[in-house]
């Protein structure tokens, strides 16, 4: 017997005692929690989205789509970037104020190769506003997920309103799961010494999330 | 389940030597404490908290009552997906299948992401006695591995340890197996995080085949979910061109939007967060974005026993938030080794002597390791009715009975060392029975009570040397009431 069929086999026998029941599962379980905390205009979904990715320490910038561009280029040069990594998708315009040299993202780019590379720019599919989280799918405007974990330094930007939702369940909805979803709530963070919670262990050491508004929609958020 | 920790002691030994460590007490106290006052706050947040942890509960049970259909539809969808399902009944069968896996790819080391399931069977020890070098990547396990120490929490396992003794671990031992701590470490929290990022990230660039466990596996579309905090995990599952990952049956969820409700429950549970750093999806394998290769190896080992049990099954709900350690007065005394497991505190006290079974000295003492005041319950988000089981599983303990294990119906024997409370049970019952026996004996305890000892002699000795005995008054009730109401309310 193969170890599938046995355990298989040992399942069914241990829920022996189990009343049958083929009541579908949509009808199955009690979904009497909230689909949102609070009813929210899209204003202040962008506002909470802020407060809570600042409290767990990423930076936040607002800005028009008019000056995307020269905050992208401050940012960058703030940080002393060098090189910057750009997803296939990215809006060129986004980084036509930058002098920092463009690097395309390939598939056979080693982890080295991305190791020395000093910043990325992407854009993301959704963003979570009672959580502070930021969601990318890989979509060409976010690239493969290694480029935003390996190099130190990620400027993530969202269109707000369009790309704001307000909660969890909101978010996972409009998702496609067949897609490799990353989650980011603030930079890379550890607790694991004494409690004591420290920024920055593997993933990027600062993450700046830049909410623009006036941008055509991409079409992400149903 | 494989015996982790051989040779270890029963609860009440290994409890002993903990509390009497004060380095060790003050360690668990502040983090457990700061953690539990966290926790209520990021709790409170959500005005719906109750109807989550209510859906969280049927999701689980749901998935549960319907494990088999569930197991063959994920099965079907990871395969859709470009994975390969793996399914081990053991952890023997579990730990050949992934160095088999190693070994074809031709690669003699492996990066882990701290995985509950992968420490239950002891992978790295079989890894590495196949020549196969595991690497540990999340701080506090790399803590753990260098200081050649065993994980003392489900979340935090190197809970126990404080900032003083990791930078000495991490001075001593990184050379050894990589690059080497910086000169003059200081022993602040960022140095030592720092230290471990320039340790590990020369493993991460290299590694080619990553394994992992996961929080949730979804059924219906066939998704892994790694739930993380330093970005190690996203190291692990998106760099190396192989990925293994070893998961627990009880993990399967229905529904992609049963995924709304843990991952609001669970970084609120675990580290009181709104939401952890770092969530990581992924569906089989995706073209040029991730590893090329996906194994999925579907793990038993004790879980279809547990399954089996009536009352103890709900202990299979567990997330592995860890909540309950943390709210634990008798975790925060004990610490986490003395549960001679990989999983501590009150989940772990129910869920180790179930997938173990109850046969050796710890597994039978761990029911045991409970003042059952019931403060897990109350925190956990899934409803697992911790107390319940404690009592259930002593009662299996004292008096044995019908349960499964491998597969098989089995009548426990009852444990030993519970001769004299069996015994002590068995007379009280027969006594209770026949009012007569009862009266002369009642009367015989008080005309004799000066004659009575402080403490109690044989195995009642351990009992009554942290308690005071009753007093027996001078006079049975039952003849005061005749003596005082006589007539009114005769004896039957």
């Amino acid at each position: 017997m193969s170890s599938r069929e046995r355990i298989l086999g040992r399942v069914r026998r241990a829920l022996a005692d189990v009343p049958q029941d083929d009541t579908p599962y949509e009808d199955a379980i009690a979904r009497g929690y909230l689909q949102e905390h609070d009813a929210r205009s899209p204003e202040q979904a962008a506002d909470l989205l802020a407060e809570n990715l600042a409290d767990y320490r990423a930076i936040v910038h607002r800005c028009t789509a008019d000056d995307l561009a020269a905050t992208i280029a401050g940012l960058l040069s703030a940080r002393g970037a060098r090189t910057v990594l750009v997803p296939p998708g990215l809006d060129l315009g986004w980084l036509a104020a930058t002098g920092a040299e463009q690097l395309p993202d390939h598939a056979d780019t080693t982890p080295h190769e991305l190791d020395r590379i000093d910043s990325v720019v992407t854009g993301c599919a959704v963003a979570v506003a009672e959580t502070g989280t930021i969601v990318l799918d890989g979509g060409p405007e976010q690239g493969r997920r290694r480029i935003t974990l390996v190099p130190d330094h990620h400027i993530c930007v969202v269109r707000v309103p369009d790309q704001v939702v307000s909660s969890i369940p909101q978010a996972l909805s409009c998702l496609n799961p067949a897609l490799p979803l990353t989650w980011i709530s603030g930079p890379s963070a550890t607790s694991d010494i004494e409690l004591d919670r420290v920024e920055g262990v593997h993933g990027p050491r600062m993450f700046e999330v830049v909410l623009v508004t006036g941008m055509p929609d991409a079409g992400a958020v149903a | 389940m494989s015996g982790t920790f051989v040779g270890m002691p029963a609860f009440p030994k290994a409890a002993h030597d903990a509390v009497n460590n004060p380095t060790l007490r003050g360690n668990l106290r502040h983090a457990t404490q700061t953690i539990r006052g966290k926790r209520e706050k990021a709790v409170a947040e959500l005005s719906d908290w109750t109807a989550l942890r209510e859906a969280g509960k049927q999701i689980k049970d749901h998935a549960l009552r319907h494990l088999d259909r569930y197991l063959v539809q994920l099965e079907e969808s990871v395969t859709a997906a470009g994975g390969t399902v793996h399914w081990a009944s053991d952890a023997d069968e579990a730990n050949r299948i992934v160095a088999g896996l190693v070994k074809e790819t031709g690669e003699s080391e492996v990066l882990k992401v701290k995985s509950m399931a992968t420490q239950e069977i002891g992978l790295n020890e079989a890894l590495a006695a196949e020549g196969i070098a595991a690497y540990e990547t999340d701080l506090a396990e790399l803590i753990v591995q260098l200081g050649e120490d065993r994980p003392s929490h489900i979340l935090v396992p190197a809970i126990h340890r404080n900032r003083g003794e990791i930078r000495d671990i991490f001075a001593r031992e990184m050379s050894e197996w990589g690059r080497p701590a910086p000169e003059g470490l200081a022993d602040t929290s960022a140095e030592l995080a720092e230290a471990a990022r320039l340790h590990l990230r020369e493993k991460f660039l290299r590694a080619k085949v990553g394994v992992s466990g996961a929080n949730f596996m979804v059924a219906e579309t066939g998704t892994l979910v790694v739930v993380e905090s330093e970005g190690n995990g996203r190291m692990c599952l998106t760099l190396p061109e192989t990925l293994i990952s070893v998961v627990g049956i009880e993990k399967v969820v229905p529904s992609w939007r049963d995924l709304e409700v843990f991952l609001q429950t669970l970084p609120r549970s675990s580290t009181a967060e709104r939401m952890n750093p770092y969530t990581s999806t992924w569906t089989g394998t995706t073209d040029e974005d991730g590893p090329k290769t996906f194994h999925l190896v579907l793990l038993d080992n004790g879980r279809t026993d547990t399954l089996a049990d009536e009352v103890g099954r709900q202990a299979l709900r567990c997330i592995r938030c860890s909540a309950c350690l943390n709210v634990c007065p008798v975790y925060e005394r004990a610490g986490g080794h003395a549960y001679g497991s990989v999983y501590p505190g009150p989940i772990g006290a129910i869920l180790s002597p179930q997938l173990r079974g109850t046969q050796s000295e710890i597994d039978a003492s761990l029911p045991y390791a409970s003042s059952l005041c019931g403060a897990c319950y109350e925190v956990c988000p899934v409803a697992i009715d911790i107390p319940e089981v404690l009592v259930h599983l002593r009662e299996r303990v004292v008096e044995g009975g019908p349960v499964t294990r491998e597969g098989t119906k089995v009548v426990l024997r009852p444990a030993k060392g519970h001769a004299a409370e069996r015994t002590a049970m068995r007379a009280a019952r027969w006594a209770l029975g026949r009012p007569g026996v009862l009266r002369t004996g009642q009367r015989l305890a008080s005309r004799t009570r000066r004659l009575h000892p402080r403490t109690l002699p044989g195995p009642g000795k351990a009992w009554s040397g942290t308690r005071d005995l009753p007093a027996l008054p001078d006079e049975p009730f039952r003849d005061w009431w005749q003596r005082v109401h006589g007539g009114e309310g005769d004896e039957k």
